[in-house]
């Protein structure tokens, strides 16, 4: 199944689904003329549909509104703040192409603080799913809550198979005593990659996939923390206000402290290209994190990264 | 035209909403000036033109009013309140704590059908729910109300190309063109004329009328829907402060915060010929 069958099949079983557009359809091609006009595209006005979802959400609609994570995200954040935040309307926002997905198309398109935003407006809740089979498991919870939701779309194809999602919970994969490294989305693949590597140099290692990033995971966090040496967070986000922040938060919270090496975007965009030279050259490939973590060269192989299925 | 309203009904209604905001214009203050110039506006609509009434707030099937303008509330709070509701006395708690009556609209006074305060809003807010009306082959109407300086704001006509794309005859802009921004004229600003010329090139069919005469309202909405498959534009050409000659057109009477006397003296000036002389030093300039 694709993002789109499920959104088709989920549309068509709810008539109060409509989804909505500011003329991205990469996502949703099929479905002008399979939902009729229950299909808006607003056209390049990505305030005013944000506006409309939540006029629509107020005569009972559930819009489920696309558009570049970067411009959904930051064009149009007051709307989104200021009426589906405030209002609490159950909009659900698909971002695509967020963080290293934008790969070549520079800086104006990279979405590497959108989880930093949209945490920050009260009622929203944010989620990161780390290829399209942990995206397919959780936006029906999504979707079905009342609540708006901003969702960092990822449709990459992996060989993984996720656990059923369960909201505000994170997906634990291993648990390991020396490191363990907690993710959301694109850089769950590249995770995968880093612990086999670890493994290989004889460490113990977990990972987590920490797919609902609010309302997050306390407990996961608190978890890995006493259970391993070393936490690590990895994201493709600027290291504000992303994962790395949100771990501070807790630990600070709970009295807790740790061993916390972030890998993350510093204070920088990143270089725009195909998104295998970008994850080389940003230091974000399986291997490249599997060296920062042991602080030496290692003798692992990278695996082939496979180019995005689109560009917008 | 219907003459079957009764306007010397709609001008005591509007008389009472005046006296309202007046009231709500110390210990704290409003903005006056805006709320004065959309009193008859809003009057019209409530009494006239929509389908809105305290037992039909939870129905679908209700008009719909906006406020995107969400400075002139003070004339929105008084007219509800005229109209049963919104309880009279809940007006004394204007800006207090314990109530919800404040400087922008929201949604926990019966009526108000969406917050505002951040320009440029609910234009498309509006235009989702006439979305919506039409989806279902509903026949209420939208009505959002803008401010003149609001039209400013880059989302106003965004939402207008949308409101033109979809065809919704069933969404009315009303402009509340008091020729004021906050503290400075819209033409010496941001010049916004010719108007009209602007919202029919974005496809609108326009009226534009004086907003403080009944008999003009009614005949401008009587002809609702203006054309089939275009959204509908009022321009209400109106005076800010309107009915206070001492604060009338004046950029420096925009927010106002009047002492107890200054506002008997404003309620005088109201019902009678003199004009206040202003004296009060609390006068904000926001």
């Amino acid at each position: 199944m694709t993002y789109e069958e499920l959104l088709t099949q989920t549309a068509l079983a709810d008539d109060n689904l409509v989804v909505m557009t500011a003329e991205n359809r990469a996502l949703v091609r099929n479905l002008p003329g399979i939902l009729g006009k229950r299909f808006i595209d607003t056209g390049i006005t990505e305030q005013t549909m944000i506006g409309a979802a939540a006029g629509l959400a107020l005569r009972g609609r559930v819009p489920v509104v696309h558009a570049l994570a970067a411009f959904l995200t930051m064009r149009a954040f007051e709307f989104v703040r200021t009426d589906v935040g405030i209002a609490n309307l159950p909009v659900k926002l698909s971002g695509f192409i967020p963080g290293f997905l934008s790969d070549a198309n520079g800086p104006t398109h990279q979405a590497i603080e959108d989880i930093s935003i949209m945490r920050g407006i009260p009622n929203l809740t944010v989620f990161a799913p780390a290829d399209e089979d942990d995206l397919l498991k959780m936006l029906p919870a999504i979707w079905d809550a009342p609540q708006p939701a901003y969702t960092r779309i990822n449709t990459r194809k992996t060989t993984h198979e996720h656990a059923p999602f369960e909201w505000g919970k994170a997906e634990v994969i291993s648990i390991g005593s020396d490191v363990t490294i907690l993710t959301y989305g694109l850089m769950f693949e590249q995770a995968l990659v880093t612990v086999e590597m670890l493994k290989n140099e004889g460490l113990s290692v977990g990972l987590i996939n920490m797919r609902s990033l609010k309302p997050v995971d306390e407990q996961v966090i608190l978890q890995a923390v006493a259970l391993s040496n070393m936490v690590v967070t990895l994201e493709d986000h600027f290291v504000t206000g992303g994962l790395y922040t949100i771990v501070a938060e807790v630990l600070l919270k709970h009295r807790a402290t740790a061993n916390v090496l972030p890998v993350a975007l510093e204070e920088k965009w990143f270089r725009p290209a195909l998104l295998n030279e970008v994850l080389n050259y940003e230091g974000f490939t399986g291997k490249q994190i599997a060296e920062k973590i042991l602080g030496y060269q290692t003798l692992g192989n990278q695996p082939e990264i496979k180019i995005n299925e689109f560009a917008e | 035209m219907n003459n079957n309203y009764q306007k010397h009904q709609l001008e005591a209604i509007a008389l009472n909403v005046r006296e309202h905001i007046i009231r709500m214009s110390t210990d704290g203050g409003c903005f006056i000036g805006a709320s004065l110039s959309a009193v008859d506006l809003i009057v019209y609509l409530y009494t006239e033109f929509l389908n809105i009434n305290a037992d039909n707030l939870e129905s679908p099937d209700r008009d719909y009013l906006f406020l995107s303008k969400g400075h002139d509330v003070p004339a929105l709070y008084g007219t509800l309140a005229e109209l049963g509701l919104l309880e009279k006395k809940r007006l004394q708690n204007h800006l207090s704590i314990h109530d919800h009556i404040y400087w922008h609209p929201n949604t926990k006074i019966p009526g108000i059908e969406f917050h505002s305060g951040s320009l440029g809003h609910l234009p498309s807010v509006a235009i989702g729910v006439a979305m919506d009306i039409k989806m279902r082959g509903g026949e209420n109407k939208v009505v959002c109300i803008l401010g003149d300086g609001e039209l400013n704001e880059g989302t106003c006509w965004e939402a207008m190309l949308v409101a033109n794309a979809y065809q919704l005859d069933n969404l009315i802009f009303v402009v509340d063109r008091n020729q004021f921004q906050a503290n400075i004229r819209t033409e010496e600003l941001i010049p916004l004329e010719p108007l009209t010329d602007k919202f029919e090139a974005f496809g609108a069919a326009v009226k534009r009328i004086n907003g403080h005469s009944f008999d003009a309202l009614h005949e401008a909405f009587g002809a609702y829907p203006f054309h089939p498959g275009k959204f509908n534009v009022v321009i209400a050409d109106t005076m800010r402060g309107k009915g206070l000659p001492s604060i009338q057109e004046r950029a420096d009477r925009w927010f106002c915060n009047f002492s107890a006397n200054e506002i008997d003296q404003l309620l005088l000036e109201l019902h009678g010929n003199h004009t206040t002389q202003l004296t009060s030093e609390t006068l904000i300039v926001r």
